[in-house]
């Protein structure tokens, strides 16, 4: 069996993610995004970096931290009938919020009010009619960047006025969002295939609760209610390897906010008790056993 | 553990036994962020920097 690691470079999970596959004495080719080169105009007998034809491998896994890469690369491996995980599909839902709202509302999940906008009138409008406070995100971010919190009116006109000066066109796509009252903290669920292995608490006085801005982990009994939203969460966007973030309100329900599709576990297995690598790694090679 | 110097400060790192080709290991002394480029001998460079798609 052959698996390729898609990488930018080796972060903690990579490493645990790594170890954990050659501990289950798999045939590992690591490959660095910064060495690939796709010839388009033909297929998959082309060689990796690795020097094995991309046809060969059982599976890939992406772990590209560079969103960009990993995203494109999954288009090619899918065109090409190489197994990823996650797939092209899922990756591409993931890393588009609006793209991941449409999948919630398609499959009749609990979200947060959510609003589309491209234009400085209709994006006050729609925060507006949101009410204060609102969020304020972009549409392709991540590790919690230039997310904001609308308080007023002025901050909106602010707000706006700043990103229309920015010149990317992705700063003129706008997602905003009601503000969920939640209590501190807010959840994230680690879904590995049919499974919600294990949960955790992202406790923060900051109301963004990401750990990668320090927010404290914590462990989430995974209830009932909670296994089966994530698990209808993870299936409206094809399922996989997936870590889906989740928001308490004030009156004890469940709101879907987003789900990661290259997950950030390495403060989580202490607080779980639960050997996230291992699992993956487990999950993997089930998966690159399974006929095509 | 084996030893190599931070090629921005040249401050002194103890490097782990189980390195791996890529990884990221920040120097306690001035903080920069370094990615391992070769093994045996360990060669380190600035990592580069965070871009604007990274992360989840
Ligand atoms: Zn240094």
């Amino acid at each position: 069996m052959h698996i390729g690691v898609l990488i930018t470079h080796v972060r903690a999970e990579e490493k645990l993610l790594l170890t954990a596959l050659r501990d289950q004495g798999v045939d590992l080719d690591v490959l660095p995004d910064r060495d690939l080169l796709f010839d388009l105009s033909a297929g998959p007998e082309q060689l990796s970096s690795a020097g094995r034809a991309w046809q060969d491998y059982d599976l890939v896994l992406e772990r590209c931290v560079s969103t960009s890469r990993g995203l494109f690369t999954l288009a090619v491996l899918d065109s090409w009938g190489v197994r990823t995980l996650n797939s092209y599909r899922t990756a591409a839902i993931c890393a588009d919020k609006a793209r991941c709202s449409l999948a919630f509302a398609d499959a009749g999940l609990p979200q947060p009010r959510t609003l589309l906008s491209f234009e400085a009138r209709t994006t006050l409008g729609a925060i507006e009619s949101l009410g204060y406070p609102a969020v304020l995100k972009p549409v392709t971010g991540s590790w919690g960047r230039l997310l904001a919190r609308v308080n007023d009116a002025d901050a909106a006109e602010a707000l706006i006025e700043h990103r229309q000066t920015l010149g990317s066109y992705n700063h003129h796509v706008y997602y905003s969002q009601e503000m969920v009252d939640k209590p501190g903290r807010d959840i994230r669920a680690f879904v590995i295939g049919e499974r919600t292995v294990c949960a955790i608490y992202r406790t923060s006085p900051h109301w963004i609760t990401n750990t990668a801005r320090g927010g404290v982990a914590s462990n989430c009994p995974v209830t009932p209610e909670l296994d089966d939203l994530c698990q209808r969460a993870a299936a409206a966007v094809g399922g996989g390897l997936l870590a889906i973030d989740v928001l308490e309100t004030g009156d004890g329900r469940l709101l879907l906010n987003e789900i990661n599709h290259t997950m950030e576990f390495r403060n989580s297995s202490a607080p779980t008790g639960v050997d996230i690598p291992a699992e993956v790694a487990a999950f993997v090679l089930a998966q690159a056993s399974v006929p095509v | 553990m084996s030893g190599t110097v931070c090629p921005e400060c040249d401050a002194a790192l103890e490097i782990p036994a189980d390195v791996m080709e890529n990884e990221l290991i920040a120097c306690l002394d001035c903080g920069s962020e370094l990615e391992v480029i070769a093994l045996d001998p360990v060669q380190l460079e600035l990592a580069p920097e965070v871009e604007e798609d990274w992360g989840e």
